[in-house]
């Protein structure tokens, strides 16, 4: 006989673990990245055809870095959330789901830490 | 115990394709597609920090053929997926749901996106003088 409750039986077995989080966090990096990557293209959209110390100059002003670092923290969050969903929806393998779950986090983060300190690196005057 | 063959509900390949239902897969294809921008953004900002030879070598990438056909193709599934994504707020706030305003807006984010990447590429190549 199960002396478990009808409640404690199910727990753990539906889809809301993290679901909640998940979805308000990337509607919160997604409103973010409306004025960030409107201001990203407009500014970058200077930087055809530049050369070292155009873009050297460009990155060494202080606002643009801190619009640069809330951009590159928003996009590669959200991109990381979405990706995460697509591999969700589409890999049904476990062993290859958490593989490639956790292949897309390092990939992510690896170029995000990138972007990172080079807007830092410019930021602070090489 | 034996599985039975139950019947199944069509798949993807029977339905008429729709504008709901493709502008939906669009804006997960376009997610994909900028992320992988994210890395070609990490690739020239890194190139930026090894030097003047490095940066004038991606710069030479971006601008080459193949690299201008990826950045119009990036710009078009910035522009939609922006668009596309104040859609998706619009429906998180329980706006926009009746058949008629889902044509509408999803014709107005397919038209936003094209004028808007146009215009970011006539304004691109004017900034760099061809005209």
């Amino acid at each position: 006989m199960d002396m478990r409750t009808p409640l404690n039986r199910v727990r753990g077995y539906g889809s809301t673990k993290d679901g909640a989080g998940h979805w308000w966090a990337q509607r919160v990096t997604g409103v973010a990245l409306i004025p960030l990557t409107i201001w990203f293209v407009v500014s970058v959209l200077s930087l055809v055809g530049a050369d070292h110390a155009a873009f050297t100059a460009w990155a060494g002003s202080y606002g643009r870095a801190v619009l640069m670092v809330l951009f590159i923290v928003s996009l590669f969050y959200h991109a990381q959330l979405g990706l995460q969903v697509v591999i969700e929806d589409y890999v049904h393998r476990e062993s290859v789901k958490v593989v490639s779950l956790m292949a897309v986090k390092f990939v992510i983060y690896l170029c995000a830490a990138a972007c990172l300190l080079a807007v830092l690196k410019f930021a602070f005057g090489n | 115990m034996e599985s039975r063959q139950r019947p199944l509900s069509p798949h993807l390949q029977i339905y008429r394709p729709q504008i709901t239902s493709v502008l939906s897969i669009l804006h997960r294809l376009t997610g994909v597609a900028l992320a992988a921008g994210a890395v070609l953004l990490t690739y020239w900002l890194s190139c930026a920090v090894y030097g003047p030879d490095s940066f004038a070598r991606a710069q030479a990438v971006m601008g080459s053929w193949i690299g201008k056909t990826v950045l119009l193709g990036l710009t078009f599934s910035l522009y939609y997926h922006l668009a596309n994504g104040i859609r998706h707020l619009a429906w998180d706030a329980g706006w926009g749901f009746e058949l008629p305003t889902l044509r509408a807006t999803g014709w107005l984010v397919v038209g936003a996106s094209l004028v808007l990447t146009l215009a970011t590429w006539v304004y691109a190549y004017r900034l760099a003088g061809v005209f």
